[in-house]
Protein backbone atom coordinates (compact mmCIF):
# COMPACT_ATOMS: atom_id res chain seq x y z
CA UNK A 1 0.00 0.00 0.00
CA UNK A 2 2.70 2.44 1.01
CA UNK A 3 4.60 1.88 -2.26
CA UNK A 4 1.44 2.67 -4.25
CA UNK A 5 0.99 5.85 -2.21
CA UNK A 6 4.60 6.88 -2.73
CA UNK A 7 4.29 6.34 -6.49
CA UNK A 8 1.15 8.53 -6.54
CA UNK A 9 3.09 11.23 -4.68
CA UNK A 10 6.10 11.04 -6.99
CA UNK A 11 3.92 11.18 -10.11
CA UNK A 12 1.71 14.00 -8.81
CA UNK A 13 4.49 16.21 -7.48
CA UNK A 14 6.67 15.64 -10.56
CA UNK A 15 3.78 16.63 -12.85
CA UNK A 16 3.20 19.70 -10.67
CA UNK A 17 6.88 20.65 -10.83
CA UNK A 18 6.74 20.30 -14.63
CA UNK A 19 3.90 22.83 -14.82
CA UNK A 20 5.73 25.22 -12.47
CA UNK A 21 8.84 24.93 -14.65
CA UNK A 22 6.85 25.47 -17.86
CA UNK A 23 5.00 28.40 -16.27
CA UNK A 24 8.26 30.02 -15.14
CA UNK A 25 9.85 29.63 -18.58
CA UNK A 26 6.70 31.14 -20.11
CA UNK A 27 6.79 34.02 -17.64
CA UNK A 28 10.38 34.79 -18.63
CA UNK A 29 10.08 34.20 -22.38
CA UNK A 30 6.60 35.34 -23.47
CA UNK A 31 6.44 38.76 -25.11
CA UNK A 32 3.59 40.65 -23.38
CA UNK A 33 1.58 40.90 -20.16
CA UNK A 34 -1.42 38.81 -21.23
CA UNK A 35 0.59 35.83 -22.51
CA UNK A 36 2.82 35.98 -19.43
CA UNK A 37 -0.29 35.88 -17.22
CA UNK A 38 -1.50 32.89 -19.23
CA UNK A 39 1.76 31.06 -18.44
CA UNK A 40 1.72 32.08 -14.79
CA UNK A 41 -1.83 30.89 -14.11
CA UNK A 42 -0.96 27.43 -15.46
CA UNK A 43 1.72 27.17 -12.77
CA UNK A 44 -0.60 28.47 -10.05
CA UNK A 45 -3.68 26.44 -10.90
CA UNK A 46 -2.43 23.17 -12.37
CA UNK A 47 1.04 23.06 -10.84
CA UNK A 48 -0.11 23.68 -7.28
CA UNK A 49 -3.16 21.44 -7.82
CA UNK A 50 -1.01 18.51 -8.95
CA UNK A 51 1.44 19.05 -6.07
CA UNK A 52 -1.49 19.03 -3.62
CA UNK A 53 -2.91 15.92 -5.32
CA UNK A 54 0.48 14.25 -4.98
CA UNK A 55 0.75 15.19 -1.29
CA UNK A 56 -2.76 13.95 -0.40
CA UNK A 57 -1.70 10.26 -0.02
CA UNK A 58 0.93 11.42 2.51
CA UNK A 59 -1.57 13.40 4.64
CA UNK A 60 -1.84 11.96 8.14
CA UNK A 61 -5.59 12.41 8.44
CA UNK A 62 -8.68 13.51 6.52
CA UNK A 63 -8.39 16.88 8.27
CA UNK A 64 -4.87 17.45 6.96
CA UNK A 65 -6.01 16.48 3.47
CA UNK A 66 -8.91 18.94 3.61
CA UNK A 67 -6.48 21.66 4.73
CA UNK A 68 -4.27 20.96 1.72
CA UNK A 69 -7.25 21.09 -0.66
CA UNK A 70 -8.51 24.33 0.88
CA UNK A 71 -5.06 25.92 0.42
CA UNK A 72 -5.29 25.03 -3.28
CA UNK A 73 -8.82 26.44 -3.46
CA UNK A 74 -7.70 29.76 -1.93
CA UNK A 75 -4.74 29.93 -4.32
CA UNK A 76 -7.13 29.32 -7.25
CA UNK A 77 -9.45 32.07 -6.07
CA UNK A 78 -6.67 34.59 -5.42
CA UNK A 79 -4.80 33.71 -8.61
CA UNK A 80 -7.87 34.06 -10.81
CA UNK A 81 -8.80 37.41 -9.23
CA UNK A 82 -5.32 38.88 -9.38
CA UNK A 83 -4.73 37.87 -12.99
CA UNK A 84 -8.11 39.42 -13.95
CA UNK A 85 -7.09 42.68 -12.24
CA UNK A 86 -3.62 42.72 -13.85
CA UNK A 87 -5.04 41.91 -17.28
CA UNK A 88 -7.64 44.69 -17.00
CA UNK A 89 -5.02 47.24 -15.96
CA UNK A 90 -2.74 46.12 -18.80
CA UNK A 91 -5.58 46.56 -21.30
CA UNK A 92 -6.49 50.01 -20.05
CA UNK A 93 -2.87 51.16 -20.22
CA UNK A 94 -2.98 50.48 -23.97
CA UNK A 95 -0.24 48.84 -26.05
CA UNK A 96 1.17 45.82 -24.29
CA UNK A 97 4.83 45.88 -23.37
CA UNK B 1 25.26 14.68 0.58
CA UNK B 2 21.55 14.16 1.12
CA UNK B 3 18.87 15.85 -0.98
CA UNK B 4 17.82 17.89 2.09
CA UNK B 5 21.32 19.36 2.48
CA UNK B 6 21.51 20.13 -1.22
CA UNK B 7 18.13 21.88 -1.04
CA UNK B 8 19.29 23.92 1.95
CA UNK B 9 22.48 25.00 0.18
CA UNK B 10 20.51 26.07 -2.91
CA UNK B 11 17.95 27.89 -0.74
CA UNK B 12 20.67 29.77 1.16
CA UNK B 13 22.42 30.72 -2.09
CA UNK B 14 19.17 31.98 -3.65
CA UNK B 15 18.33 34.03 -0.53
CA UNK B 16 21.82 35.58 -0.48
CA UNK B 17 21.67 36.33 -4.21
CA UNK B 18 18.22 37.86 -3.88
CA UNK B 19 19.38 39.99 -0.93
CA UNK B 20 22.33 41.34 -2.93
CA UNK B 21 20.04 42.00 -5.94
CA UNK B 22 17.54 43.85 -3.71
CA UNK B 23 20.32 46.13 -2.45
CA UNK B 24 21.98 46.79 -5.80
CA UNK B 25 18.92 47.19 -8.07
CA UNK B 26 18.40 50.87 -8.86
CA UNK B 27 14.57 51.10 -9.06
CA UNK B 28 12.76 51.37 -5.72
CA UNK B 29 9.81 49.37 -7.07
CA UNK B 30 12.04 46.44 -8.11
CA UNK B 31 13.77 46.52 -4.73
CA UNK B 32 10.37 46.29 -2.99
CA UNK B 33 9.36 43.30 -5.14
CA UNK B 34 12.73 41.68 -4.40
CA UNK B 35 12.17 42.22 -0.69
CA UNK B 36 8.78 40.46 -0.82
CA UNK B 37 10.33 37.42 -2.54
CA UNK B 38 13.19 37.54 -0.03
CA UNK B 39 10.71 37.49 2.88
CA UNK B 40 8.88 34.45 1.49
CA UNK B 41 12.16 32.54 0.96
CA UNK B 42 13.38 33.43 4.47
CA UNK B 43 10.09 31.97 5.73
CA UNK B 44 11.07 28.71 3.97
CA UNK B 45 14.41 28.78 5.82
CA UNK B 46 12.55 29.13 9.13
CA UNK B 47 10.44 26.08 8.18
CA UNK B 48 13.66 24.12 7.52
CA UNK B 49 14.84 25.17 11.01
CA UNK B 50 11.56 23.76 12.48
CA UNK B 51 10.54 27.27 13.58
CA UNK B 52 7.07 27.22 12.01
CA UNK B 53 5.76 30.03 14.26
CA UNK B 54 8.53 32.35 13.07
CA UNK B 55 8.02 31.23 9.46
CA UNK B 56 4.33 32.17 9.56
CA UNK B 57 5.09 35.58 11.04
CA UNK B 58 7.88 36.22 8.54
CA UNK B 59 5.65 35.28 5.59
CA UNK B 60 2.78 37.44 6.87
CA UNK B 61 4.81 40.48 7.98
CA UNK B 62 8.07 40.36 5.99
CA UNK B 63 6.55 39.08 2.77
CA UNK B 64 2.96 40.29 2.97
CA UNK B 65 2.15 43.40 4.97
CA UNK B 66 5.71 44.80 4.96
CA UNK B 67 5.80 44.28 1.21
CA UNK B 68 2.57 46.26 0.70
CA UNK B 69 3.93 49.14 2.82
CA UNK B 70 7.12 49.21 0.71
CA UNK B 71 5.22 48.96 -2.60
CA UNK B 72 2.97 51.82 -1.51
CA UNK B 73 6.02 53.90 -0.58
CA UNK B 74 7.65 53.06 -3.94
CA UNK B 75 4.51 54.17 -5.79
CA UNK B 76 4.51 57.49 -3.91
CA UNK B 77 8.23 58.03 -4.52
CA UNK B 78 8.07 57.20 -8.23
CA UNK B 79 7.49 60.78 -9.43
CA UNK B 80 9.97 62.52 -7.14
CA UNK B 81 12.55 59.81 -7.81
CA UNK B 82 12.58 60.50 -11.55
CA UNK B 83 13.35 64.18 -10.91
CA UNK B 84 16.18 63.81 -8.40
CA UNK B 85 19.06 62.37 -10.38
CA UNK B 86 21.71 63.19 -7.80
CA UNK B 87 23.42 60.29 -6.06
CA UNK B 88 25.40 60.35 -2.80
CA UNK B 89 29.12 61.04 -3.25
CA UNK B 90 31.82 58.40 -3.39
CA UNK B 91 33.01 59.07 0.18
CA UNK B 92 29.49 58.69 1.62
CA UNK B 93 28.96 55.45 -0.27
CA UNK B 94 32.34 54.04 0.81
CA UNK B 95 31.62 54.95 4.44
CA UNK B 96 28.19 53.28 4.24
CA UNK B 97 29.73 50.16 2.68
CA UNK B 98 32.46 50.01 5.37
CA UNK B 99 29.89 50.45 8.15
CA UNK B 100 27.60 47.73 6.75
CA UNK B 101 30.50 45.34 6.21
CA UNK B 102 31.81 45.81 9.75
CA UNK B 103 28.33 45.23 11.25
CA UNK B 104 28.00 42.06 9.18
CA UNK B 105 31.46 40.97 10.32
CA UNK B 106 30.69 41.58 14.03
CA UNK B 107 27.45 39.58 13.68
CA UNK B 108 29.26 36.74 11.90
CA UNK B 109 31.97 36.62 14.58
CA UNK B 110 29.36 36.69 17.35
CA UNK B 111 27.59 33.68 15.79
CA UNK B 112 30.81 31.78 15.08
CA UNK B 113 32.32 32.10 18.59
CA UNK B 114 29.18 30.72 20.29
CA UNK B 115 30.09 27.64 22.35
CA UNK B 116 29.03 24.32 20.84
CA UNK B 117 26.42 23.21 21.89
CA UNK B 118 25.02 26.72 22.10
CA UNK B 119 23.60 27.79 25.48
CA UNK B 120 19.88 27.06 25.52
CA UNK B 121 16.91 27.36 27.83
CA UNK B 122 14.80 25.02 25.68
CA UNK B 123 14.88 22.05 28.13
CA UNK B 124 13.77 24.35 30.97
CA UNK B 125 10.91 25.66 28.82
CA UNK B 126 9.78 22.13 27.93
CA UNK B 127 9.98 20.89 31.54
CA UNK B 128 7.92 23.85 32.82
CA UNK B 129 5.26 23.62 30.10
CA UNK B 130 2.76 22.17 32.58
CA UNK B 131 2.69 25.41 34.57
CA UNK B 132 0.48 27.17 32.01
CA UNK B 133 -1.57 24.38 30.47
CA UNK B 134 -0.27 25.24 26.97
CA UNK B 135 1.59 22.71 24.86
CA UNK B 136 3.22 25.07 22.30
CA UNK B 137 6.61 26.08 23.76
CA UNK B 138 6.71 29.25 21.65
CA UNK B 139 3.40 30.46 23.08
CA UNK B 140 4.64 29.55 26.56
CA UNK B 141 7.72 31.74 26.12
CA UNK B 142 5.80 34.60 24.50
CA UNK B 143 2.85 34.66 26.87
CA UNK B 144 4.28 33.43 30.18
CA UNK B 145 8.05 33.07 30.60
CA UNK B 146 8.96 36.24 28.67
CA UNK B 147 5.55 37.93 28.71
CA UNK B 148 7.18 41.29 29.50
CA UNK B 149 8.86 41.34 26.06
CA UNK B 150 5.58 40.58 24.30
CA UNK B 151 3.83 43.35 26.23
CA UNK B 152 6.48 45.89 25.29
CA UNK B 153 6.25 44.70 21.67
CA UNK B 154 2.55 45.62 21.68
CA UNK B 155 3.45 49.05 23.09
CA UNK B 156 5.90 49.44 20.18
CA UNK B 157 3.07 48.65 17.74
CA UNK B 158 1.00 51.39 19.37
CA UNK B 159 3.90 53.85 19.07
CA UNK B 160 4.21 52.92 15.40
CA UNK B 161 0.58 53.84 14.72
CA UNK B 162 1.05 57.11 16.63
CA UNK B 163 4.06 57.80 14.40
CA UNK B 164 2.07 57.16 11.20
CA UNK B 165 -0.88 59.27 12.35
CA UNK B 166 1.40 62.16 13.32
CA UNK B 167 2.18 62.60 9.59
CA UNK B 168 -1.38 63.90 9.08
CA UNK B 169 -1.90 67.54 8.16
CA UNK B 170 -3.79 69.71 10.67
CA UNK B 171 -6.95 69.86 8.52
CA UNK B 172 -7.10 66.09 8.10
CA UNK B 173 -6.57 65.30 11.79
CA UNK B 174 -9.37 63.11 13.13
CA UNK B 175 -10.31 62.07 9.60
CA UNK B 176 -10.13 58.78 7.74
CA UNK B 177 -6.72 57.28 6.86
CA UNK B 178 -5.72 56.62 3.27
CA UNK B 179 -7.50 57.32 -0.01
CA UNK B 180 -11.11 56.27 -0.62
CA UNK B 181 -10.90 53.12 -2.70
CA UNK B 182 -13.33 52.99 -5.59
CA UNK B 183 -13.86 49.65 -7.29
CA UNK B 184 -16.55 48.24 -9.56
CA UNK B 185 -19.16 46.88 -7.08
CA UNK B 186 -19.85 44.02 -9.50
CA UNK B 187 -16.18 43.44 -10.34
CA UNK B 188 -13.86 40.58 -9.46
CA UNK B 189 -12.18 42.41 -6.57
CA UNK B 190 -15.50 43.12 -4.86
CA UNK B 191 -16.47 39.48 -5.46
CA UNK B 192 -13.27 38.26 -3.80
CA UNK B 193 -13.77 40.72 -0.94
CA UNK B 194 -17.25 39.28 -0.34
CA UNK B 195 -16.26 35.63 -0.71
CA UNK B 196 -12.99 35.42 1.25
CA UNK B 197 -13.55 37.25 4.58
CA UNK B 198 -16.00 34.69 6.10
CA UNK B 199 -13.42 31.94 5.58
CA UNK B 200 -10.51 34.27 6.43
CA UNK B 201 -12.04 35.31 9.75
CA UNK B 202 -12.53 31.65 10.70
CA UNK B 203 -8.88 30.93 9.75
CA UNK B 204 -7.68 33.92 11.80
CA UNK B 205 -9.59 32.77 14.90
CA UNK B 206 -8.41 29.19 14.30
CA UNK B 207 -4.76 30.36 14.19
CA UNK B 208 -5.25 32.21 17.49
CA UNK B 209 -6.96 29.22 19.14
CA UNK B 210 -4.58 26.55 17.87
CA UNK B 211 -1.59 28.65 19.05
CA UNK B 212 -2.01 27.06 22.50
CA UNK B 213 -0.83 23.67 21.27
CA UNK B 214 0.43 24.11 17.69
CA UNK B 215 2.23 26.79 15.67
CA UNK B 216 0.05 29.90 15.54
CA UNK B 217 -1.05 32.58 17.94
CA UNK B 218 -2.15 36.17 18.29
CA UNK B 219 0.25 37.70 15.76
CA UNK B 220 -0.44 35.20 12.96
CA UNK B 221 -4.20 35.26 13.57
CA UNK B 222 -4.17 39.06 13.78
CA UNK B 223 -2.26 39.32 10.50
CA UNK B 224 -4.90 37.20 8.71
CA UNK B 225 -7.75 39.28 10.18
CA UNK B 226 -5.94 42.49 9.17
CA UNK B 227 -5.55 41.29 5.58
CA UNK B 228 -9.28 40.44 5.41
CA UNK B 229 -10.19 43.92 6.63
CA UNK B 230 -7.79 45.51 4.12
CA UNK B 231 -9.30 43.44 1.30
CA UNK B 232 -12.77 44.78 2.11
CA UNK B 233 -11.38 48.34 2.32
CA UNK B 234 -9.46 48.07 -0.97
CA UNK B 235 -12.52 46.69 -2.77
CA UNK B 236 -14.41 49.83 -1.69
CA UNK B 237 -16.99 47.82 0.29
CA UNK B 238 -16.06 49.53 3.57
CA UNK B 239 -14.21 52.69 4.51
CA UNK B 240 -11.42 53.13 7.03
CA UNK B 241 -12.74 54.41 10.37
CA UNK B 242 -11.92 58.01 11.34
CA UNK B 243 -8.97 58.10 13.72
CA UNK B 244 -11.01 60.16 16.17
CA UNK B 245 -13.38 57.20 16.66
CA UNK B 246 -13.42 56.21 20.32
CA UNK B 247 -14.15 52.52 19.72
CA UNK B 248 -11.22 52.30 17.29
CA UNK B 249 -8.88 53.80 19.86
CA UNK B 250 -10.19 51.40 22.51
CA UNK B 251 -9.36 48.45 20.25
CA UNK B 252 -5.88 49.86 19.60
CA UNK B 253 -5.05 50.01 23.33
CA UNK B 254 -6.94 46.81 24.29
CA UNK B 255 -3.95 44.46 23.86
CA UNK B 256 -1.31 46.33 25.88
CA UNK B 257 -4.05 47.53 28.26
CA UNK B 258 -5.31 44.07 29.22
CA UNK B 259 -1.70 42.89 29.44
CA UNK B 260 -0.84 45.74 31.82
CA UNK B 261 -3.93 45.14 34.01
CA UNK B 262 -3.12 41.41 34.33
CA UNK B 263 0.53 42.29 35.03
CA UNK B 264 -0.39 44.76 37.78
CA UNK B 265 -2.83 42.20 39.18
CA UNK B 266 0.13 39.82 39.51
CA UNK B 267 2.05 42.56 41.35
CA UNK B 268 -0.84 43.34 43.76
CA UNK B 269 -2.12 39.83 44.51
CA UNK B 270 0.81 37.63 43.52
CA UNK B 271 4.59 37.46 43.76
CA UNK B 272 5.63 39.57 40.77
CA UNK B 273 4.59 41.68 37.77
CA UNK B 274 2.86 39.43 35.19
CA UNK B 275 2.86 36.44 37.58
CA UNK B 276 -0.25 34.42 36.70
CA UNK B 277 -1.94 32.38 39.46
CA UNK B 278 -1.44 28.79 38.29
CA UNK B 279 -5.15 27.90 38.47
CA UNK B 280 -6.12 30.77 36.14
CA UNK B 281 -3.03 30.82 33.91
CA UNK B 282 -4.72 29.50 30.79
CA UNK B 283 -7.89 31.67 30.92
CA UNK B 284 -5.79 34.76 31.67
CA UNK B 285 -3.40 34.04 28.78
CA UNK B 286 -6.35 33.39 26.46
CA UNK B 287 -7.98 36.69 27.49
CA UNK B 288 -4.77 38.61 26.80
CA UNK B 289 -4.36 36.82 23.46
CA UNK B 290 -7.90 37.67 22.31
CA UNK B 291 -7.39 41.35 23.16
CA UNK B 292 -3.97 41.28 21.50
CA UNK B 293 -5.33 39.70 18.32
CA UNK B 294 -7.89 42.50 17.94
CA UNK B 295 -5.22 45.14 18.60
CA UNK B 296 -2.73 43.55 16.19
CA UNK B 297 -5.34 43.21 13.42
CA UNK B 298 -6.45 46.85 13.78
CA UNK B 299 -2.89 48.19 14.12
CA UNK B 300 -1.47 46.29 11.12
CA UNK B 301 -4.37 47.30 8.88
CA UNK B 302 -4.16 50.96 9.94
CA UNK B 303 -0.36 51.02 9.52
CA UNK B 304 -0.99 50.06 5.90
CA UNK B 305 -3.87 52.49 5.46
CA UNK B 306 -1.52 55.36 6.34
CA UNK B 307 -2.00 58.80 7.82
CA UNK B 308 -5.44 60.46 8.05
CA UNK B 309 -5.97 62.50 4.87
CA UNK B 310 -9.74 62.98 4.46
CA UNK B 311 -12.28 64.58 6.79
CA UNK B 312 -14.51 62.10 8.63
CA UNK B 313 -17.73 63.32 6.98
CA UNK B 314 -16.81 62.47 3.40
Amino acid sequence: MSIARDIMTIVGVSAGVFFFLAGTIGLLRFPDTLTRLHALTKADNLGLGLVVLGLLPQAGSVRDGLKLISIWMFALLAGATVSQLIARTARQRGPFT
Amino acid sequence: MSIATLFEIVLAAVVLGLAIWTITVSETYSAAVGFVAYGLLVALIWVRLDAVDVAMTEAAIGGGLGGIVLLGAAARLRESEAMTAERPGRVVRLCAAALSASIAMVLAVAVLILPDPAPTLAPTVISNAGATGLANPVTNVLMAFRAMDTMLEKVVLMLAIVGVWSLASDQAWGGRPGPRHEADPNGVLAFLARLTPPAGIVIGIYLLWTGADHPGGAFQGGAVLASMWLLVIMAGLADTPPVSSRSLRLILVAGPGVFLVVGLGGLCFGPAFLAYPVAFAKPLILGIEVAMTLTIAATLALLLAGAPERSATR
